[in-house]
């Protein structure tokens, strides 16, 4: 088992510097440089060249694009990004302050979104009226569909300024966290839904199933203590990409509700061309789903013992 | 009988109520068909009339089974009509607005209401979908070819190219479509363009891996095994083999990635990376409503509804490329 969770601590390892490195060259290597683009993004006061010239050899501009990579691979091994070019604050420092604003933002939209995708999920699956059945199987396409940002919009205008329930903006208490994370939960819960009613119908034809029923087990029986169980394992293995779908969203949701966060800290950050942050942004990215995958992994065994986890790695 | 048969074959489409006007009018088909094929009488007529009046039926039958498919084939083509010939469908002007018509709600008059400045919102709706059409084309287009090639390279040369390309497209997988997008946006710079061409790489990651998966499975698959054992060469095998038969997944996966583009660019140009303001885009004309949430509703949900609308379009079309791919293997 620990020889597993080093194995998989290798490859995300090997994720990492790799998500590292293709930023890096999508960043450095294309056109425009953090320099030149500071020093283009002033119009009113034009900027000496020869403060230019000095600029670039202090960030190490000048140098051949392989001795910047290696210098900045190993600063980024001490989790050193960088400075931010906008305020010159440590990019690590700056997504560091707003980065628990947007955990707590994406953990009430995913407890939201597994909530509302179960329950949609189950309940296709237990109604027995047509008209019902088919209404609940028409909800996740629409919710995939719908951008998120109009979705956003639409919860502001209504229960915001129509009914007043919310607050419009800001980060204030768990009030201002409600209809963000409804905004975040909504598409996630969509994915769940579609994925779990998927897996749930297949579970449920299985002859073990078949098995207890014949027993005489109830269908809430059959549903809360046999099947989602099994079903849940087909959405678990989707949970890192879901998770990415958050912070994805979460960069739309916290522009629309005006909240700080490291969404909206990277619209401003792609806005002001702030390179060293926005690579910072897309390395924690990677990192979370790192992360994730590996957590999904070890807790399979968990929901599905028959999962052997330690055997798997070695087969 | 031939009535009853009639009121029976169109039973499904009946059902499923409100069914638009081309599967109707393709209703009156099989009822010809349904005639021949109950009465032994007409059993010698059959070979004359037969395969083209059957496919129809067909056609007509299976598309009112899905009146889902045919609405979202007609707002398919109605937002491409817009793109293409946008004065057929509004007089009102895009970019210049009547000062005394500022913020009106929607009326007979002004479909979807006009802004703050007294331009007609859907006049902009439409005038907008050439530039949002034609930049999620380029996305898909960037993403299709790009990942199909790489895809292709894989599956075909094996060996250390097909890990080298598969583990830089695990590493574009990790990292969330949006903010890779975003972080070529950082690069590139604004525009509509640019924002086209930052979604089709964020996508290319997808088409690789499919057309891998596909030129594997035929790859390895014995008629190609003939082939190639008969002397046909390498490009041979790929344009006569290879391509044609990844085709369907591709374009299901092509029809899929055309609504999440329309949704990613929406998203980037709501942000504001897209044109700059006096030029529409359905996203930022939901952008450009922001600022009168509780004055005028129609600007943010009536421009919203469209994109909602394209997507779930193309979402619906994709799944029927998807069902007999599906139904094959």
């Amino acid at each position: 088992m620990i020889r597993y969770v080093g194995r998989r601590l290798l490859q995300g390892a090997f994720v990492l510097w790799a998500a590292y490195t293709v930023s890096f060259l999508i960043l450095y290597l294309l056109p425009g440089d953090a320099v030149s683009i500071m020093a283009s993004g002033d119009e009113q006061n034009a900027v000496d060249p020869a403060l230019v010239a000095k600029l670039r050899s202090e960030y190490g501009l000048d140098r051949p694009l392989h001795e910047q990579y290696v210098i900045a691979l190993f600063k980024a091994l001490q989790l050193d990004f960088g400075v931010s070019i906008k305020n010159g604050v440590a990019a690590t420092q700056a997504v560091g302050e707003v980065l628990p604003e947007t955990i707590k933002l994406a953990a009430a939209g995913f407890a939201l979104a597994v909530l509302l995708g179960s329950a949609l999920a189950i309940a296709a699956s237990f109604s027995r009226n047509r008209w019902v059945r088919q209404l609940v199987a028409a909800l996740p396409p629409l919710g995939i569909a719908v951008p998120t940002f109009w979705i956003g919009l639409l919860l502001l205008q209504f229960f915001s300024f129509r009914l007043r329930l919310f607050p419009a903006l800001g980060n204030d208490g768990a009030q201002s966290l409600v209809l963000p994370a409804l905004t975040l939960a909504i598409p996630t819960s969509a994915v769940i839904a579609q994925l779990l009613t998927r897996s749930l119908h297949q579970t449920l034809g299985e002859p073990y199933i078949e098995q207890i029923r014949a027993k005489g087990a109830s269908d809430a029986l059959i549903h809360f203590g046999h099947a989602l169980r099994n079903a849940a394992i087909p959405t678990l293995t989707m949970l890192g990409i879901l998770v990415g779908n958050l912070l994805a969203g979460a960069v739309v949701s916290e522009t629309v509700f005006s909240r700080t966060g490291i969404g909206r800290l990277t619209v401003t950050a792609v806005n002001s061309r702030d390179i060293p942050v926005v690579q910072t942004l897309v390395v924690l990215a990677a990192a979370i789903f790192v992360i994730t995958s590996l957590v999904v992994d070890l807790i399979y065994p968990l929901v599905d013992p028959r999962i052997n986890t330690a055997a798997r790695a070695t087969a | 009988m031939s009535q009853q048969l009639l009121r029976d074959s169109p039973g499904p489409a009946a059902d499923a109520a409100g069914a638009p006007d081309p599967g109707r009018e393709k209703a009156g088909d099989p009822a010809a068909g349904a005639v021949q094929t109950s009465a032994p009488a007409a059993v010698g007529l059959e070979p004359a009339a037969h395969p083209a009046v059957a496919r129809l039926a067909r056609t007509a039958r299976a598309l009112l089974k899905s009146p889902g498919l045919v609405l979202a084939v007609l707002v398919i083509a109605v937002v491409i009509l817009w793109a293409v010939i946008p004065g057929a469908f509004t007089h009102w002007p895009p970019d210049t607005g009547v000062p005394s018509a500022r913020l009106k709600p929607p009326s007979a008059e002004h479909w979807f209401g006009t802004d703050s400045l007294g331009r007609d919102l859907f006049s902009r709706v439409v005038h907008g979908s050439a530039t949002s059409l034609a930049a999620t084309a380029v996305a898909v287009a960037v993403g299709l070819v790009a990942g199909s090639l790489l895809g292709l390279l894989a599956g075909f040369l094996r060996g250390w190219v097909d890990d080298a390309i598969m583990r830089v497209m695990d590493v574009l997988l990790a990292i969330p479509s949006l903010l890779l997008s975003l972080a070529l946006i950082t690069v590139l710079g604004f525009g509509t363009v640019n924002i086209a061409i930052a979604v089709g790489i964020a996508s290319v990651a997808n088409f690789a891996r499919i057309m891998r998966a596909e030129s594997l499975r035929v790859g390895s698959a014995v008629y190609v095994e003939a082939a190639r054992s008969s002397g046909v060469r390498w490009h041979g095998i790929l344009l006569r083999h290879v391509l044609p038969n990844a085709a369907g997944p591709v374009l299901a996966l092509s029809a899929l990635e055309f609504g999440m583009a329309v949704l990613s660019i929406s998203s980037l140009s709501f942000l504001g990376f897209g044109a700059p303001p006096p030029a529409a885009e359905w996203g930022s004309l939901v952008a450009g409503g922001r600022d009168y949430l509780v004055a005028a509703w129609w600007l943010v949900t009536l421009p919203g509804l469209v994109i909602a609308a394209v997507v779930l379009a193309t979402n619906r079309i994709s799944h029927a490329f998807q069902d007999p791919e599906r139904n094959r293997t």
